[in-house]
């Protein structure tokens, strides 16, 4: 069971949350809308880390919000969570 | 044909038990790397293994090196539910399983390896009227391609599988099934096995405990391929390496529109014959069916977040055994006896990724996530004919790389590009 330090309700389980995927790659500007090279890379290419790999929870059964978790993908070790608008990792 | 020697057979054994305690031939030459291969092979899988044999029987490729970072059949070739089935809707997916399962029909005997192959048949469950109208659709293309559909309502299908709870007052209520009667079982190390040793008995080297660590490139090719036993220079160079796809790519230079999940299996304690169907639920996933030997093989969907922890988590075992449980109310009387997981490559739109790659030397097969066991023969065959011709066959042509740019997708399971969700 992975336990997830939800900034806002504590550690939890990970049966209250629901994953939402790779987080590390930003979202290209809309302004140029059709850079295809660059919604390619973001919709499809994966970097598919094995070891820590940063990626969205969204907390459903706590505060209802989407989290940034950074997990390792061999341990299932977490390293740190925070609330997914704050768009900066939070200091180690 | 393959020259085996000695080959398979009751005669054979009934020899060797006259004649004392005879030790057979090793199935497969252990050999020590050549410096440089006109094709080697990374992952010795199933696939990897398949593709080794068919470039020797039909290409007359055979200066060839499978190399493999552990032992034969150690991935997801001897880790998977050993489910074969052709049932696709989409014509791409269709068409290169139908292939594998006319192939699977022969295969013990081409390769003189008793593979168990069962066509015991495969029920997939429909849980509401909307989901049975996709499942007649989904027949009604399979029949018009020439495979085998039937679409059984309540009462045909309990007559087929007498065990099933199809109480009407169930937590997900069956509605009905599409049954592939050819759909069944092959023995998953065996497969690994045979087409080893029919690739030795050609001259494929075969060698194991051998990780690949890097490669390296003059311009746009591969020059060299760096293992633990030393370089090992290639003309051509095949990436077959399921769940660890991504980790070869990076080695070469370019990322992949995959992810790897692990998907856990698991099997009770042995019991007399008691189901002799492999039987799909589709409220979630669970897949069931039972061993010669007695266990009840039972698997369910991913993990659901990506992961190479080839162990797997217990929620997920629970659920799967509640699904199973439900179909099959027998089973809560079951302990488990064994559970392991395997790590599967997914592709952003849940389907394999075969042919070429961003390096004009390395042939890609990959993204074959929790469903490419039932592929492997035409796998092999389709790859070992692009290979030789230098243009991909037909069977494997719209499962290429450049699909996610020119938006080509295969998305069986219409999911979108979410791997985990597939
Ligand atoms: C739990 C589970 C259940 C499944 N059930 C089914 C099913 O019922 N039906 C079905 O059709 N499919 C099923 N599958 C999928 C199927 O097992 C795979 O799609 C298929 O086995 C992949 O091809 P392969 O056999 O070549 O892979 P593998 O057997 O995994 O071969 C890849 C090989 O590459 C090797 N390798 C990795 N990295 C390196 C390196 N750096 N250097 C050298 N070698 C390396 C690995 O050790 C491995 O042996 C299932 C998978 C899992 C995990
Ligand atoms: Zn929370």
């Amino acid at each position: 069971m992975i336990v997830i330090p939800c900034p806002w309700c504590g550690p939890r389980d990970e049966s209250e949350f629901t994953y939402g995927g790779d987080a590390s790659r930003p979202m290209p500007s809309l302004k140029n809308g059709n850079d295809q090279a660059a919604w390619h890379g973001f919709v499809h290419q994966r970097e598919n880390p094995k070891g820590p790999h940063v990626e969205y929870w969204y907390h459903g059964g706590g505060c209802e919000r989407w989290l940034r978790v950074e997990r390792d993908t061999i341990t299932h070790q977490v390293r740190w969570a925070s609330d997914a608008a704050a768009k900066t990792e939070p200091e180690q | 044909m393959t020259d085996f020697k000695p080959k398979y057979s009751a005669w054979e054994l009934v020899k060797r038990a006259w004649q004392g305690d005879r030790p057979w031939a090793r199935a497969w030459a252990q050999v020590p790397p050549k410096s440089g291969y006109q094709v080697v092979i990374i992952g010795g899988g199933a696939h990897g293994l398949a593709t080794a044999y068919y470039l020797a029987r039909d290409q007359g490729i055979r200066d060839i090196a499978v190399i493999e970072k552990g032992w034969l059949g150690g991935g997801n070739t001897g880790r998977n539910t050993t489910i074969i089935r052709s049932d696709y809707f989409l014509e791409a997916s269709a068409r290169l399983k139908e292939k594998a399962l006319q192939m699977w029909e022969g295969l013990s005997r081409e390769l003189n390896f008793n593979l168990m192959v069962s066509q015991r048949g495969y029920v997939d469950l429909a849980h509401s009227d909307g989901e049975m109208e996709a499942f007649v659709l989904r027949a009604n293309a399979m029949r018009l391609r020439g495979s085998d559909a039937q679409i059984l309502d309540l009462e045909a299908l309990q007559r087929r599988v007498p065990q099933l709870n199809i109480d009407p007052m169930a937590r997900f209520p069956i509605a009905g099934a599409l049954v592939q009667e050819r759909g069944g079982t092959v023995r998953h190390d065996a497969v690994a096995w045979a087409y080893a040793r029919a690739a030795s008995a050609q001259g494929v080297h075969i060698i194991e405990h051998c990780p690949v660590t890097g490669f390296e490139k003059t311009g746009d090719r591969i020059q060299t391929v760096i293992t633990e036993k030393g370089p090992i220079d290639a003309d051509h160079v095949v990436v077959s390496v399921a769940g660890h796809s991504s980790e070869l790519a990076r080695m070469a230079g370019f990322d992949l529109p995959l992810e790897s999940i692990a998907v856990q299996a698991f099997v009770s304690e042995p019991v007399k014959p008691a189901l002799d169907v492999v039987v799909n639920f589709n409220a979630g996933l669970a897949y069931v069916s039972q061993t010669d030997k007695g266990e009840l093989v039972m698997g369910g969907g991913t993990e659901g977040y990506n992961s190479y922890a080839s162990r797997g988590s217990l929620p997920r075992i629970e659920e799967t055994a509640a699904r199973v449980i439900e179909m099959f109310p027998f089973a809560a009387k079951l302990r488990l006896m064994r559970q392991w997981g395997g790590i599967a490559d997914i592709a952003m739109d849940g389907n394999a990724i075969m042919g070429p790659s961003p390096v004009a030397n390395l042939t890609l097969n990959a993204g074959w996530g929790y469903a490419g066991f039932k592929a492997t023969p035409a796998v092999g065959w389709a790859l070992a004919h692009s290979l030789a011709k230098g243009t991909p066959h037909p069977l494997i042509a719209p499962f290429a790389l450049a699909r996610f740019q020119s938006g080509a997708l295969i998305d069986d399971g219409g999911a979108g590009p979410s791997p985990y969700l597939h």
